[in-house]
């Protein structure tokens, strides 16, 4: 596992405890010993996150992405691929299934964990196909009454040269407008980073709820330094100025709901995170599930009119 | 400010630069050609270059002017938003931002709506301001947008939106950012209503405004010379390591792909509105 810069402390107990673990004997009661101050260590480090290191947790790479979360929570899957259009974008992955023998419509971000990985799913940076086939999956989702989970990760729309060829503005509005459509009951969480446009494309839902130390923002802190404070070196005052925080959003009413993640963040504990986010997936469903597919509409319209307008 | 009035290339700047604040008696180089022009020629025409046609900024009340018959129109009271929400300083104040930008354009924030009539129909037309913080997207945007929809919903007029703007409002954070869903919702109302909605895309569309209402109109038209995008060309020069071709984002590169309608001189934006008014409005 990487360790982030903060968490070095925790690497060297981290070491101890695995090496007196493999001991065993009497080296099994000081291994205790060490998980519980290493535990200790880890709820004082995670208590008292900077916004900086919310961001690098957000974007750590042993974070749970899309497609572990549909290999642990969705049964039967099947994945859905291609906007009918111009080809497959693998930074979008989508597909139909169970989570808890309901069936539902999943749709996410992907970022890749590896080289090969990484470069398949364009290090989750989705082209205008990727935001078409979200909205082709959409309208499936809508038209077997299938509700929806959308999984935010990623550090934006990709900003090349074929996004603009084929309209990426385009993408992203159609699928905001396609994700308001919709008369089934939907759900967005932001497992990781919420970057700007490419995030809110799958974003517009009747629950938006957060991972707690996922960050969500109209532009990078490393852009936004550039760019107010003409210099990258200020990444750490733009990420605390941009308010990108999983509590600063549920402040803001911008989010319904902010999910627990494990002691020592997502990437500690891959499986309870997963279970975390389909009880609260699970749970939003349930609560919905008593809404006419007119109400689950207006619902969401209502609340996105209101948005922003009270803080 | 706003990233793309800092990212584009400094030439690009001088080109969005207030034409008005000349005194009346002086000359004033075309941005692109550099040819004098007097400043009541440049009023004439609408501020597009008598010479090479270059179509200059024009600020929203010129906007509402040019647009609406004997200049007259009816500007639309927006409901108050939360003010800094974010309590938002980077090197200045966001405050002090918006104090500056208010003193300067006389203008509460980037968007204004009015309602009048074009050619004898009916329309309400919104515009997002470039003078105003980049015509950047911000909760009263949101709003202005949503106020816009309902009057043309309640006027059974054609909502028509024009707009200059480098994208999002960064000092209004993820506020801005939900803004892309709240202005397309404002689309969804019109469109559930089965009104028309124009867009006008002018110099320049970027960013969240592009990628939500700019680009859902019934009839897309850009203005000519606008450049129009997602990403700035810097950004994607930065991202692929070559050069663009100097065409591309251009309004014309944009019909050619497909994704306007039409590109319209600024001259003629008026009548080819009220057609396309007209022919969409006479079936009703």
């Amino acid at each position: 596992m990487q360790y982030l810069d903060f968490e070095k402390e925790v690497k060297s107990l981290d070491d101890k405890i695995n090496s007196a673990g493999n001991k065993g004997g009497a080296s099994v009661s000081e291994a205790q010993s060490l998980i519980k101050k290493r535990d200790s260590m880890l709820s004082d480090i995670y208590s008292k996150l900077e916004p900086w290191d919310i961001v690098e947790v957000s974007r750590h790479p042993n974070r749970p992405h899309t497609v572990d979360y549909i290999a642990g929570m969705v049964s039967d899957f099947v994945e859905l691929r291609g906007d009918r259009m111009f080809s497959d974008d693998q930074a979008i992955v989508g597909g139909i299934g169970y989570i808890n023998e309901r069936p539902i419509m999943i749709i996410g971000e992907e970022k890749g964990n590896d080289t090969e990985t990484r470069l398949r799913h364009n290090f989750g940076s989705p082209k205008p196909e990727g935001y078409r086939k979200a909205m082709r999956l959409t309208k499936l989702a809508d038209k077997f009454n299938l509700p929806i989970v959308y999984l935010i990760d990623t550090a934006g729309a990709f900003p090349g040269k074929e996004s603009e060829e084929r309209n990426i503005s385009a993408s992203i509005a159609e699928s905001i407008q396609a994700c308001l459509d919709v008369s089934v009951p939907t759900i967005s969480i932001v497992i990781g980073e919420g970057g700007s446009g490419g995030a809110i494309a799958i974003g517009v839902a009747n629950k938006v709820m957060m991972l707690k130390n996922s960050i969500y923002s109209v532009i990078s802190p490393e852009g936004c330094a550039a760019i107010l404070w003409k210099s990258a070196d200020s990444k750490k005052t733009a990420a605390e100025a941009l308010r990108l925080t999983s509590g600063d959003l549920k402040k803001f009413g911008v989010i319904d709901e902010i999910i627990e993640e494990p002691l020592g963040g997502a990437h500690r504990d891959r499986p309870a995170t997963i279970r975390n986010v389909k009880a609260a997936i699970d749970k939003a469903f349930k609560e919905m599930s008593k809404l006419s597919p007119e109400a689950v509409k207006a619902a969401r319209w209502t609340k996105f009119e209101n948005m922003t307008r009270k803080i | 400010m706003n990233w793309i009035s800092d990212i584009l290339r400094p030439r690009i700047k001088t080109l969005f630069s207030k034409i008005k604040e000349v005194p009346e008696n002086l000359w004033t180089p075309c941005p692109k050609c550099s040819t004098l022009l007097y400043k009541k020629n440049i009023d004439e025409h609408m501020n597009v270059c008598s010479k090479c046609d270059f179509h200059m900024a024009l600020d929203r009340q010129e906007r509402f002017a040019t647009l609406f018959d004997d200049k007259k129109f009816t500007e639309i009271e927006i409901p108050d938003v939360p003010a800094d929400p974010l309590d938002f300083k980077d090197l200045k104040k966001y405050e002090a931002r918006l104090k500056d930008a208010r003193d300067e354009t006389k203008e509460k924030d980037s968007a204004s709506v009015a309602f009048g009539k074009i050619d004898g129909s009916d329309a309400v037309v919104f515009i997002l301001d470039f003078a105003f913080m980049g015509g950047s997207m911000a909760a009263y945007v949101g709003e202005a947008m949503i106020s816009a929809a309902k009057t043309a919903i309640k006027k059974k007029a054609p909502l028509i939106a024009i707009t200059t703007s480098g994208g999002a409002r960064m000092q209004e954070g993820i506020i801005s950012l939900m803004q892309m869903a709240r202005t397309t919702l404002a689309v969804n109302m019109v469109r559930d209503a089965k009104l028309p909605y124009i867009m006008i895309l002018a110099n320049p569309t970027f960013g969240g405004v592009s990628a939500s209402f700019a680009m859902l109109g019934d009839v897309e038209i850009a203005e000519k010379g606008a450049i129009i995008g997602f990403a700035g060309r810097r950004v994607i020069e930065q991202a692929i390591k070559h050069k663009l071709p100097p065409e591309f984002q251009t309004a014309e590169y944009l019909m050619q792909q497909g994704d306007v309608d039409l590109v319209v001189h600024r001259h003629g934006l008026k009548s080819t509105l009220s057609n396309i008014i007209k022919i969409l409005m006479g079936s009703k």
